[in-house]
């Protein structure tokens, strides 16, 4: 059975104009997302996972932002050349979003209930406010928010941090959208709370056949909740496949880099945490060739010269990297990272079983 | 809520007690007395005269009498207008003071939000300097200036209002801007920048990513937030209010309850000082306190103290 694909992102490129320069935040992204899959996009601070996000949504500001190229195929239409009034009917109601701070995303004046209701009413001209306070009671229940009833009348402030996320989720579930994209959902709340809330996410996809983009920087998450993995560095995707892909085969120096530096609880091994060296490159005036390059150890020398195209690895796993290159020599991935990706085969059997 | 308005109260109380003592000491220092300007009396008059009223008496006897007065807000009779009591002066010059001064304030806030909203609308866009540089016009002139500009371009030379007394309504126009433009700059200037403020907060983002409309988002969620520093400044600007219509009805000939208190100084009129100085404290130890609750209501973040539900 095909799945059918809800988006499609091409080439897209988004710049800011600030007085020091032209910051590409965004440099020619591209990838799919099929009905009822998560794709994770992962990648340190500032590589523009927040920027791609919010230009699927059309939020971002402009000016200082500026969609420089690119198409964002959403159900076959491009949505890049919308209109404002256009896309408020898009937002909300088939492509929805939840925050990263739940302590900041809602409007601490306004009564949780009709922060739900608000949606609904505004996607939904027949439904009355009857209805409406009806159906956000519901979702009030569905996210797991005990006596909803009683909840709807409150303002966030009553509410705990976990609380407040089940109530944006409930929020961006409101209108029933087809795309959910979750921005950090979880980092600002401690680890079992976040378990809770991704457990929530799933649990809800499942119901619904939502397809999520899933943003963090966080990898152990992201072989929790994602069907496929987009590696982002410096504005540009750099890897991409299935979770198993980019867990059990990673090709990208920088997906080593990441998973190298994932802390690694399990296996329990006595071995330092390994960090990326250096720092991410300028946007302003990108390097010439690899964005990596410079903080690369396989840097080749023809990295710093020419940019590398992606790769096929296999049918869902793609690579920019010029070590991909028939003539490139091959280079091992590192012991380190072998002996994780071992350990990770090795859990995965056992749960397996 | 009720225990925290007997609370209140009960500070207003104090708050009034000290201003009586404190403006009765000051009565006393000042130099003068209610019958100086009057041509030389002899000097049995004038011990006559200040027995009637009881000003030959120890100080405590009169800061005592003062105290009575006050407690039975009963002032007795003016010193300077034979006949008239200082509360008939209040009821009768208060309500002009009162229309002056509601018609002040709405200007100012109106036109304080008016312009800050489309300051922050139109961030630095050609509307934000617009309505910035007029804001701070408005703070840095000061009224009794503006009064002055305004009565003689827009009603001598322009002769579109009067140019003083009270007569009805368009009389009370030039006034009440002359009060109300500093503090509209305030008000605008607190208005953009809150305003400013909260559209780059998360939940503006939100309203957006729900698929509201830009207005509907300025609306029903950017405004609500950043006027609550505005309803701060309501105390305040009920002082400066206040204030400002001490001037103002001076230079505009209004027979409001401000020029009455500020002739009563001069005048040193003292019945009427302390009844007038008391009727102020009161209106705005209660302003404060109405404030105060109206800030409860409207953000429902915070409690007053000592309040339960
Ligand atoms: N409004 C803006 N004006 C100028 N530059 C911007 C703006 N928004 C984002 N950028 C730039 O775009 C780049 C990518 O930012 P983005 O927020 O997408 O990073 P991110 O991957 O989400 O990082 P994080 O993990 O910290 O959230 C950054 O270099 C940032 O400086
Ligand atoms: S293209 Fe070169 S510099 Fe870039 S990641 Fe691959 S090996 Fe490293
Ligand atoms: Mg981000």
């Amino acid at each position: 059975m095909m799945k059918k694909k809800l988006l499609e992102v091409n080439d897209l490129q988004i710049n800011f104009k600030t007085y020091a320069g032209i910051v590409q935040a965004v440099r020619g992204v591209s990838f799919d997302l099929y009905e009822g899959e998560t794709l994770a996009i992962v990648g340190e601070s500032g590589s523009g996972k927040s920027v791609t996000s919010n230009a699927i949504m059309k939020l971002i500001p402009q000016p200082p932002g500026i969609y420089a190229g690119g198409e964002i195929l959403f159900d076959g239409r491009d949505i890049v050349p919308l209109t404002e009034k256009e896309m408020s009917k898009v937002r909300g109601n088939e492509i929805a979003m939840i925050f990263q701070d739940p302590m900041t995303a809602l409007n601490p004046t306004m009564r949780v209930g009709k922060q739900i209701t608000e949606v609904i009413l505004k996607h939904n001209k027949k439904v009355t406010s009857a209805e409406a306070k009806e159906r956000a009671i519901k979702l009030l229940d569905l996210v797991g928010i005990p006596m909803p009833e009683k909840r709807f009348r409150q303002y966030p402030h009553e509410f705990s941090g976990g609380m407040r996320q089940r109530v944006v989720i409930a929020i961006a579930l409101a209108a029933d959208p087809k795309l959910l994209i979750a921005d950090e959902p979880t980092t600002a709340l401690d680890v079992t709370i976040q378990a809770q809330i991704l457990e929530l996410m799933k649990d809800i996809q499942k119901k619904r056949n939502t397809s999520i983009i899933f943003i963090t920087h966080d990898l152990g998450v992201v072989a929790n909740v994602a069907d496929r993995v987009a590696v982002m560095y410096a504005g540009q995707i750099v890897e991409y496949g299935t979770v198993n892909d980019i867990f059990y085969n990673p090709r990208h120096p920088y997906t080593w880099g990441l998973l190298g530096s994932m802390p690694d609880l399990k296996n329990n091994e006595k071995e330092e945490l390994r960090t990326i060296p250096g720092s991410p490159p300028d946007l302003i005036h990108p390097p010439k060739g690899d964005a990596f390059a410079a903080r690369n150890e396989f840097a080749l020398a023809i990295d710093y010269e020419k940019e590398p195209p992606m790769f096929k690895i296999s049918d869902t796993h793609y690579a920019k990297t010029w070590l991909l290159h028939p003539d490139a020599p091959q280079i091992p991935i590192p012991d380190a990272i072998q002996k994780r990706i071992q350990g990770y085969l090795e859990e995965a059997e056992n749960s397996g079983k | 809520m009720l225990k925290y308005i007997f609370k209140r109260l009960v500070y207003i109380l104090i708050a009034l007690y000290i201003i009586v003592t404190a403006t009765f000491f000051l009565i006393q220092l000042a130099p003068g007395s209610p019958f100086a300007s009057e041509r030389d009396f002899p000097p049995q008059i004038e011990a006559q005269l200040n027995a009637k009223y009881g000003l030959d008496n120890p100080w405590y006897v009169q800061y005592k009498d003062y105290l009575i007065d006050t407690v039975t807000f009963d002032f007795g009779e003016s010193m300077k207008y034979k006949g008239r009591s200082t509360n008939d002066i209040i009821a009768e010059s208060f309500p002009i003071s009162l229309t002056l001064g509601i018609e002040a304030m709405l200007i100012s806030v109106g036109l304080g939000i008016l312009l800050g909203v489309i300051a922050a609308l139109y961030h630095n866009r050609f509307p934000d300097y617009l309505s910035s540089t007029i804001a701070v016009l408005g703070i840095s002139v000061p009224s009794f200036i503006l009064a002055g500009l305004m009565q003689y371009f827009l009603a001598f030379k322009l002769d579109l209002f009067p140019v003083s007394g009270w007569k009805g309504f368009s009389y009370s126009i030039l006034p009440a801007t002359a009060i109300a433009i500093t503090h509209a700059g305030f008000i605008a200037k607190l208005t953009r920048s809150s305003m400013l403020e909260q559209s780059s907060s998360d939940y503006v983002k939100m309203a957006r990513a729900k698929g509201l409309g830009k207005w509907t988002t300025v609306f029903k969620h950017t405004l609500r937030n950043a006027l609550l520093p505005v309803v701060t400044y309501l105390g305040p600007l009920t002082a400066g209010v206040v204030t400002g219509s001490f001037i103002i009805e001076q230079i505009f000939a209004i027979p409001g309850l401000g020029k009455h208190f500020v002739t009563s100084i001069t005048n040193r009129d003292y019945t009427v000082i302390m009844g007038t100085t008391v009727f102020y404290s009161i209106i705005l130890l209660f302003a404060v306190l109405i404030v105060d609750i109206l800030y409860s209501v409207i953000d429902p973040r915070i409690k007053l103290k000592g309040a339960k539900k």
